[in-house]
């Protein structure tokens, strides 16, 4: 599903530059549960950016879904992004003037696909995250782990092969994580593939492959309890 | 085009509109006041060439006035400072060399006197006139009838008067048609009233006599103080008013170059300055208004830029969602349209409002300084289409701006 070779990434500063990957192999079939881990400065940001086609690389070769990413134009990644990702965020990232049912419904709409069907598809999907009766509410009256479920339920609503979420967890409790991850291994259930960046070891013991990074490239790759038990 | 017309393209600027209730307000108002003062000064302007086109209402405005004054170049053996008067042979001269141009010809006589009617009196002017003076400087009569050819051919005593001389010499709702007024000792029976017009108007309150009884009483011989002329349609007044002028010269010994001798005035050219002020008011009024409209449609493109800044963030997570810049474009552009039409329709509306109050309060009646304020709805239109193009060609800036942003920078956590 996503297959990386030798991937490097700079960011000017100034005259200077920072090498913030440095070579990254990494292989992730579909249907995998990954976590990447890391200390800031790690770039596993970095890393989870140029997976989302939200930044480009400097060298290397990356695979999505078998097709080669390169001189990607805004218009090309902006529907493969539609098409094959959805992404999770930290800081939820909803919509504030649009309605929970309106943001879960937004990723459709750019899809092309008509209000009706599009509000009846999301209206679906936050039922599967168990936040039908909140529909109509704006996302500040919403509690952040349902903000996030709402997320969630937007991120999946085109029915996309990788979903990816940075921090997830990052702005949650320890009760709203739980049921956060529970729904993300119930995802992976369902055989999508989930691409986790985490710095906690709780939520990332929950998938059931750790990558770690450090400085820029991999330190370790393996799989968790979690995996071997299945 | 097809997003036009896409209900989910209006959903989406609905929402981001009503998102920003303020600003939209104050974007809008700047539009507005520009259409709106195109439209009020446009009316206004309109109101004051329908006001000037009244005042020269009744008076044919291709007209030429000649009179005679004194030489200021000695010929043919005639010194320098010479006084002449018209005559009637000139008229005559006149009537057949340019019957092609001459269109009307009114030779007229004019004094000053004491005017008795019973016991009352009082100093008028006096005037003794054709009936074609009827058709050169129209009369709206009030009682009776203007002179006629009849009155001319018989020489007879009669008189039209102006309403305040029937003020003023007879008693109240006496019936002024028939009775007579005493003028220099002599009786004339006034046949007509007139109502002196409240636009240009070169007699004031005159009594008009016959020409021909004029000459007699006041023993003019042939002698013509002055004359008014009306060219036929299509021929070029001031070429004739030269040739005209060359024309009496010859007749009277005057040196072809002598400017003082005959004193004209050229009703036409002097219209044409008051119109060429008045084109000159609608151009600036054009001016003004669209530099006004350009103006406002910058406040918009500035509020949208700003907005679109305060954005950045909603702008990167529809990108991150699937957005592609061409939509995020489309967006902001059909924003800024939608904006600048709004406040145009607006501004038209309140416009022809203040334009109907404008009617209202000064519009209508005898001394209207504006008359029927309006606006052409092609011109509306013309302004209208420039808003919307103007409004596209603005919002180009801040959807660019949009989109040059990277998604990843706009989802940077603060």
């Amino acid at each position: 599903m996503i297959k990386i070779e030798q991937l490097h990434k700079s960011y000017p500063i100034g005259k200077d530059s920072l090498h913030v990957l440095k070579g990254i192999d990494l292989h992730i079939k579909e249907g995998e549960f990954v976590s990447i881990m890391g200390s800031s400065g790690s770039g596993k940001s970095t890393l989870l950016n140029i997976v989302g086609l939200l930044d480009v690389h400097d060298e290397g070769n990356y695979y999505l879904n078998g097709q080669l990413i390169k001189d990607m134009n805004e218009k090309k990644a902006a529907q493969l992004r539609n098409k094959f990702l959805g992404f999770v965020f930290q800081s939820f990232n909803l919509i504030s003037y649009k309605t929970a049912l309106e943001n879960v419904a937004l990723p459709l709409y750019y899809k092309g696909i008509n209000r009706k069907e599009r509000l009846k598809i999301a209206l679906d999907y936050l039922d599967q995250v168990e936040l039908k009766d909140w529909a109509n509410h704006l996302p500040n009256e919403l509690s952040g782990g349902q903000k996030q479920r709402v997320a969630i339920a937007r991120a999946l609503v085109t029915k996309p092969k990788v979903v990816l979420a940075d921090e997830p967890t990052g702005a949650l409790d320890s009760t709203t994580t739980d049921s956060v991850m529970d729904l993300l291994k119930d995802i992976n259930d369902k055989g999508m593939t989930v691409f986790v960046i985490t710095h906690e070891e709780e939520v990332a013991a929950q998938t059931k492959r750790i990558v770690r990074l450090k400085d820029g490239v991999i330190i370790s790759d393996e799989l968790t309890k979690a995996a071997k038990a299945v | 085009m097809k997003f036009l017309f896409d209900s989910d393209t209006w959903q989406e600027i609905y929402g981001s509109i009503r998102k920003n209730k303020v600003r939209t307000a104050i974007t809008i108002i700047g539009v507005l006041w520009g259409i709106f003062l195109l439209v009020v000064l446009l009316g206004a302007a309109r109101g004051m060439e329908n006001g000037f086109n009244k005042l020269f209402g009744n008076f044919a405005t291709n007209s030429v006035f000649v009179w005679t004054q004194s030489t200021d170049t000695p010929f043919k053996g005639f010194q320098e400072g010479r006084r002449f008067k018209l005559t009637m042979n000139d008229i005559a001269v006149l009537n057949s060399e340019y019957s092609e141009e001459i269109k009307l010809l009114a030779p007229r006589n004019q004094t000053s006197n004491l005017i008795i009617h019973d016991f009352k009196s009082g100093d008028f002017r006096v005037s003794g006139d054709y009936p074609v003076l009827d058709q050169i400087q129209k009369k709206s009569l009030l009682y009776g009838r203007f002179l006629n050819e009849n009155d001319i051919l018989s020489t007879a005593k009669v008189a039209v008067i102006s309403e305040d001389m029937y003020k003023q010499l007879f008693d109240k709702d006496v019936m002024p048609i028939g009775q007579y007024i005493k003028i220099n000792s002599i009786n004339y029976k006034v046949i007509g009233v007139y109502k002196p017009s409240n636009t240009i108007d070169f007699d004031g309150d005159c009594a008009y006599i016959p020409f021909t009884t004029f000459r007699k009483v006041y023993n003019t011989a042939n002698k013509v103080d002055w004359m008014m002329i009306t060219a036929n349609e299509g021929t070029d007044i001031e070429q004739m008013e030269k040739d005209v002028l060359l024309t009496l010269k010859g007749l009277h010994k005057v040196h072809p170059e002598d400017e003082r001798a005959f004193g004209s005035v050229n009703l036409g050219k002097e219209i044409g300055k008051i119109t060429g002020f008045i084109t000159g008011m609608q151009f600036l009024t054009w001016f003004v208004g669209i530099a006004t409209l350009i103006a406002g449609v910058f406040a918009i493109g500035n509020i949208l830029l700003i907005t679109v800044k305060e954005r950045t963030k909603e702008i990167g997570i529809r990108r991150a969602l699937g957005a592609t810049p061409k939509s995020i474009r489309q967006q902001i552009i059909l924003e800024s349209v939608f904006l600048t039409t709004i406040a145009g329709m607006l501004g038209i509306i309140f416009g022809s409002f203040v334009l109907f109050i404008i009617d209202s309060a000064f519009g209508q009646g005898e001394d209207a300084a504006l008359i029927n304020p309006t606006v052409n709805i092609p011109i509306i239109l013309i302004a209208f289409a420039t808003l919307i193009v103007l409004g596209t060609l603005i919002g180009l800036i801040p959807a660019h701006m949009a989109t040059v942003v990277k998604p990843i920078e706009a989802l940077r956590e603060e």
